[in-house]
């Protein structure tokens, strides 16, 4: 473990060093912006707004990281060759690339968390004090996290293979595949025989649904978040996650670097 | 007899090449060689020549298609085996956003070093490579060289028995591979086990108690410097002066005259009686040695006769 966690300081320092975090100005202006005219367009539903814009712009901007820096935890230091010194050490390749996955997945909670304050420091312009009810956009931005931390695995997976234009293509496919598994999964159209619907139904299965993790809608709205979608999406994420870092792991395990 | 730290069996690597990759090329052939404990050993070898393939294989970058390798008795599968090993590899590139100081200290938490044991060691082999005063700039700031001596530094930092170096002196000015080399030495004298690849013949033959050649991914000889070039002799020479300034006789129509001296050049199995014809003359023979090729010239030999090969094979494949 001692070797996941010195690769993941490292990879979190990178990430810090290379000005990664610097979005959270573009995320405070964004806020700040939204926070002066929301008073203005929007008659009641402020809250609302500020909510569904605030959790988009994390969802969004933690897309970004994941894919772009995860697409290049691997590629970056194959190209660069920075991995070969490293891995002449007592390093399993797992442990690297679970090193990796874990650094920016620390990167990314750091980011994240910064950019929540940010939005409650906007919703406390639009809302003074806070409701109780409030502390659910927590269960959302958690959900988040757990959904830019599939990305980033698929991210590594494809890197793993193939080359970063390739695996950004392929992961940003797959994410927006994924967010219409459900869809998938119960279509029914007329016009489709019974096996294109089987076929249909068991790539929706294998497809991240990253529905799972949308309960933007209910925060924004002041809906209560069941918390059985918090510990499904949980238990689906772990779960989805370490199988995809075990194929990537699989397949990084045997490549013959340049 | 001393015991092998790095053994080499069979160990072959082809990549695949061409539209879906059907093409085999190959790059090391059944390379099959030990260097013993203790001693620097040169691997030598023009470009492609399969030299940074083979030292990849060792350090598990690539995968051998076949054939299998041992370092200090661990299979190199064994990543343990790394905690014995140090690894410089050819024109090292390292995290750029990263202190020299702080990459040393990374490298060292692999190897289970306790915080004052990496702190001492990062200050003194900073020293060593002559980075002290460079130890707080950011890599990306650095010159080839000086990311060089970075390498060297993270290659013994760990006291490893056995060190690859692939081309240390490459991108190094007069006097940092000087310092190499001191470093290369030293480590013999505290009974490490070097193995490095060069192409630069000077420093092996001043540095290794034995060399491995290879040539095409076929290793094509290994042994001390002088064996290496020893096996073949290019004739004796013969340093003489004559007694009698005015007087001629056949063999001093092949001398050369320098000075008051003539160098006579001729085959092994032609001496005696080139001897013979000196006496007869009275002649007063200075030294007679036999003319080696330098490890250089037999380098070339190799490199040549390889390319002349392949040429032919190439033109009956026609």
């Amino acid at each position: 473990m001692r070797n996941v966690w010195t690769v993941a300081t490292n990879t979190f320092r990178e990430a810090v060093r290379d000005r990664v975090l610097y979005n959270l100005v573009f995320f405070a202006l964004l806020m700040i912006g939204a926070a002066i005219l929301v008073g203005q367009i929007s008659i009641g539903i402020e809250q609302s707004v500020i909510i569904s814009l605030g959790l988009t712009a994390i969802s969004v901007i933690g897309i970004f990281i994941a894919v772009f820096i995860g697409v290049g935890l691997v590629s970056k230091e194959m190209d660069k060759r920075t991995l070969y010194a490293l891995l002449a050490k007592p390093v399993e390749r797992w442990q690297f690339l679970v090193g990796k996955f874990a650094g920016l997945a620390m990167t990314l909670t750091v980011n994240t968390a910064a950019m929540t304050v940010g939005l409650y420091l906007a919703l406390l312009t639009v809302k003074h004090p806070l409701a109780g009810s409030d502390w659910q956009l927590l269960l959302a931005v958690y959900l988040i996290l757990l959904k830019l931390a599939l990305i980033v695995a698929l991210a590594m997976l494809f890197s793993c293979f193939t080359s970063p234009f390739l695996a950004i293509l392929f992961t940003v496919g797959i994410y927006v595949a994924g967010l219409f598994a459900g869809e998938l999964r119960t279509m029914q159209a007329v016009n489709l025989t019974p096996g294109t619907m089987s076929a249909f139904r068991a790539i929706s299965y294998v497809l991240p649904n990253f529905e799972n993790f949308n309960v933007m809608g209910m925060v924004a709205h002041s809906r209560p978040v069941p918390l059985a979608v918090v510990w499904q999406g949980t238990a689906y994420a772990v779960l989805y996650g370490v199988l995809v870092l075990a194929a990537a792991a699989l397949v990084f395990s045997r490549r013959n670097l340049k | 007899m001393p015991s092998p730290a790095i053994e080499i069996e069979n160990l072959s690597k082809e990549y695949p090449y061409g539209f879906l990759n059907l093409k085999k090329r190959r790059s090391l052939e059944n390379l099959t060689m030990q260097v013993d404990s203790g001693e620097i050993f040169g691997f030598l070898g023009p470009n492609g020549a399969g030299k940074s393939t083979t030292i990849k294989l060792l350090m598990r970058l690539i995968f051998p298609t076949s054939g299998t390798a041992r370092i200090l008795g661990k299979s190199i599968e064994d990543v343990s085996m790394h905690q014995s090993l140090g690894y410089l590899p050819e024109q090292p590139y390292f995290y750029d956003y990263l202190t020299a100081a702080e990459l040393l200290d990374y490298f060292a938490r692999f190897h289970n070093l306790t915080a004052v044991d990496r702190h001492e060691r990062i200050e003194k082999l900073l020293k060593k490579v002559g980075l002290e005063t460079a130890r707080k700039i950011q890599l990306r700031k650095y010159s080839k060289g000086m990311l060089q001596r970075v390498g060297l530094a993270q290659a013994i930092l760990h006291d490893p028995q056995v060190v690859v170096l692939d081309e240390p002196m490459s991108g190094l000015d007069p006097l940092g591979r000087r310092e190499v080399r001191d470093i290369i030495l030293e480590l013999k004298k505290q009974g490490r086990t070097v193995l490095f690849s060069t192409h630069i013949l000077s420093d092996a033959e001043m540095l290794c108690d034995r060399v491995g050649v290879i040539v095409g991914g076929k290793l094509r000889g290994t042994g001390t410097p002088g064996e290496m070039v020893g096996m073949q002799s290019h004739g004796m020479e013969i340093l003489f002066e004559l007694t009698d300034p005015g007087q001629t006789f056949p063999l001093l129509g092949k001398a050369t005259k320098t000075g008051e001296r003539y160098r006579v050049q001729t085959p092994e199995s032609e001496l005696y009686p080139c001897l013979e014809e000196l006496r007869d003359a009275n002649a007063r023979i200075l030294s007679v040695v036999q003319i080696k090729p330098t490890l250089e010239e037999f380098f070339m030999n190799l490199v040549e006769s390889d390319r002349a090969q392949a040429a032919a094979v190439e033109v009956s494949g026609r």
